[in-house]
């Protein structure tokens, strides 16, 4: 099987796609020449493959990104926009919640619009704050966008493809931690549906509903704590929206103990609808009470020892599992 | 340019059609109480959309904005289907989910009414950008008001929209006011027109109140587009005789100024330009009048005999399956 970083595998995702149909396009600020000659970057290669009618560079405005998208979809292209940076949406906000989210019901159904917004998330890169900043409840609270988090290039790649092929948005977020990383990906075509979570490991004791960028430390603690003797039951979420509840709420029944983890800030993340979810269908099923791992409510800090102090770590995990077995 | 009788009558047609729609609504939601929400008339203004909309063919797109009754009219919409959507019920274009604010009639291709001001260029961008990309000779004419030319989304769409020379008409209804706040309390430009030149585009002024002025500046506009000459930017003077909506005292309004524009009322104008050049008699006119009567009375008819929405229906329609 081949190894590709995340970045690898979305370009890889891309350009399938790209060359399945001709309605898909690519447009954002440096999606064609881009400051990072790097092949590890989504876009690398794609402007010297199919050229710039369907590679669209464009000036560092947001909001006509993302109202491109909109409108392009509306006629029935299939745009996959990028915005740079998760904190960068607010200057598309408007676009996408108002308009790529409201639109087709606003329309009684009559219209569709199968558009991807593709955003880097994720603390860990030393860039502060106003880079690094991870939005995915803001989006997941607006009716009308499907949100995707991948925590694996194979996953990223499959998730990716459905995204472009469903006739509604889809904010995509990709954790550039996960750029770097080589990881298993399949060789032959496939998809991966969305909606659906996937436990990335099996266990018995307690179950850690997780995504993007927080699998890494799940599976370091759950690793660990094996060796003490509880088993971990790690599940993926993978997307946000639509949100698997079966697999959540299957693996509750199962271990009795609840922990998630994200990367987000605490107050308002979509921790809170998880443990909401799991309180209102599963409470039966806890033997303990349900703990929440998160980034601490304050902008992710620059300086490096506080951006470590900012992510949430394994120690963090064990931890908060440790309270509750 | 000549213009052809044709058009000319098109063009009085459905500004007498919207005149008489919207003095409709107007008793509808003041006198009788009739329609939900908020009511936002284009009473006056109609020589921009009815004058912009006769340039266009059935294929060439519009984007529209919180006063858009006008514009849909005259781009082609079944007014009962819009009478029907104004009353929130299930016949509506949009089985009730719009409003009167945000109809959608993608089947005449007007697939976005924004009420979010200085929504609509960019979305505009998007579906010119489609127009180019699949090679199709069409354009997207995206109606904004002078209020709207302040928010920063007007300036990305203008300027990618002069960078990729897209085949986009941006018809800045300039009536004076933006909510409470006059032309020169919002901008320090008096021609909006002029920011064209920011974006490599031509900025044309055309008075709004005179229908074929308009016409010909769209038909221009449109011919620049279609030869690859990209985006033209069209400010059509005009003045809000009623209040931003019907709730609005418009006690900040001059009320010689409104009475003034009152005068210069675009109906009668193009009526009686017609009438002195022989196109149409003063008959022709009556019975122009009377249709839109009947057609208005068919619409309220309509609407009113339709069912609402089941509470449960508000579920559908979020996703596509």
């Amino acid at each position: 099987m081949q190894k590709l970083g995340m970045g690898q595998a979305v370009n890889q995702a891309l350009r399938e796609e790209m060359h399945r149909d001709p309605n898909v396009f690519i447009a954002g600020e440096g999606v064609g020449v881009s400051i990072h000659l790097n092949p590890m970057f989504p876009t690398h290669g794609l402007l010297e493959e199919f050229g710039p009618s369907r590679i669209k560079d464009t000036p560092v405005s947001e909001a006509a990104i993302a109202g491109l998208a909109v409108g392009a979809a509306e006629a029935g292209l299939r745009p996959v926009v990028e915005i740079m940076f998760n904190p960068f949406f607010t200057l598309a906000s408007d676009m996408i919640v108002n308009h790529a989210a409201k639109l087709r019901y606003l329309s009684g159904g009559k219209s569709a619009f199968p558009l991807v917004v593709r955003m880097k998330s994720g603390a860990g890169i030393g860039a502060g704050c106003q880079h690094s900043h991870n939005l995915e409840a803001w989006v997941a609270h607006c009716p009308g966008l499907k949100v995707v988090m991948p925590a694996t290039a194979a996953d990223a790649k499959g998730l990716l493809k459905s995204a472009i092929r469903d006739d509604n948005p889809v904010i995509f977020i990709e954790h550039m931690g996960l750029y770097f990383a080589p990881m298993p990906v399949p060789e032959e075509e496939y998809l991966t549906p969305m909606g659906q979570a996937e436990i990335k490991r099996p266990g018995t004791d307690v179950t850690v509903v997780t995504w993007s960028g927080m699998l890494g430390v799940a599976m370091a603690a759950a690793e660990k704590l094996a060796q003490e003797g509880v088993q971990v039951e790690i599940v993926d979420l993978r997307t946000l929206v639509p949100l698997d509840k079966e697999t959540i709420l299957a693996s509750v029944a199962k271990t009795g103990r609840l922990v998630v983890l994200h990367e987000a800030t605490r107050t308002g993340g979509f921790g809170g609808e998880i443990a909401a979810v799991v309180m209102e269908e599963g409470f039966r099923h806890l033997k303990a009470p349900l703990r929440r791992v998160t980034g601490p409510d304050i902008p992710v800090p620059a300086s490096p020892p506080q951006e470590r102090f900012y992510i949430p770590n394994d120690e963090q995990l064990i931890m908060a599992i440790k309270e509750i077995i | 340019m000549t213009i052809s009788a044709e058009k000319m009558k098109e063009m009085l047609w459905t500004m007498v059609l919207s005149r008489r729609f919207e003095d409709e609504l107007m008793d509808l939601c003041k006198i009788q109480g009739k329609i939900p929400g908020m009511m936002i008339l284009a009473t006056g203004q109609e020589a921009v959309g009815s004058g912009a909309c006769a340039a266009l063919e059935p294929e060439d797109v519009i984007i529209t904005n919180h006063r858009s009754h006008n514009h849909l009219l005259a781009k082609g919409a079944n007014p009962n289907v819009l009478m029907a959507e104004i009353f929130c019920k299930r016949t509506g274009c949009n089985k009730g989910k719009s409003g009167t604010l945000h109809m959608a009639v993608p089947e005449i291709n007007a697939p976005c009414t924004s009420t979010v001001v200085g929504a609509g260029p960019p979305i505009a961008v998007g579906r010119a950008f489609a127009q180019q990309y699949k090679g199709e000779k069409r354009v997207t004419v995206c109606f904004f008001g002078d209020g709207a030319a302040a928010e920063g989304s007007v300036h990305e769409a203008m300027n990618l929209a002069g960078l990729w020379r897209l085949p986009v008409i941006f018809i800045c209804e300039n009536n004076v006011y933006a909510g409470a706040q006059r032309l020169e309390e919002h901008a320090p430009v008096l021609n909006l027109a002029d920011r064209a030149a920011g974006y490599a585009m031509p900025g044309v002024i055309v008075d709004g109140n005179d229908a074929p002025a308009v016409y010909q500046a769209v038909v221009e506009a449109k011919q620049r587009a279609l030869s690859g000459d990209g985006p033209t930017f069209i400010e059509c003077k005009t003045y809000r005789c009623r209040g931003h909506g019907e709730a609005d005292p418009q006690h900040y309004q001059p009320k010689d100024e409104i009475s003034a524009w009152q005068e210069k009322c675009p109906v009668p104008r193009l009526r009686d330009t017609l009438q002195a050049q022989g196109v149409i008699t003063a008959a022709d006119f009556q019975d122009m009048e009377n249709r839109a009567a009947a057609m208005v009375r068919e619409a309220v008819r309509f609407a009113e005999d339709s069912p609402y929405p089941s509470p449960e229906e508000a579920l559908e329609d979020v996703f596509a399956e």
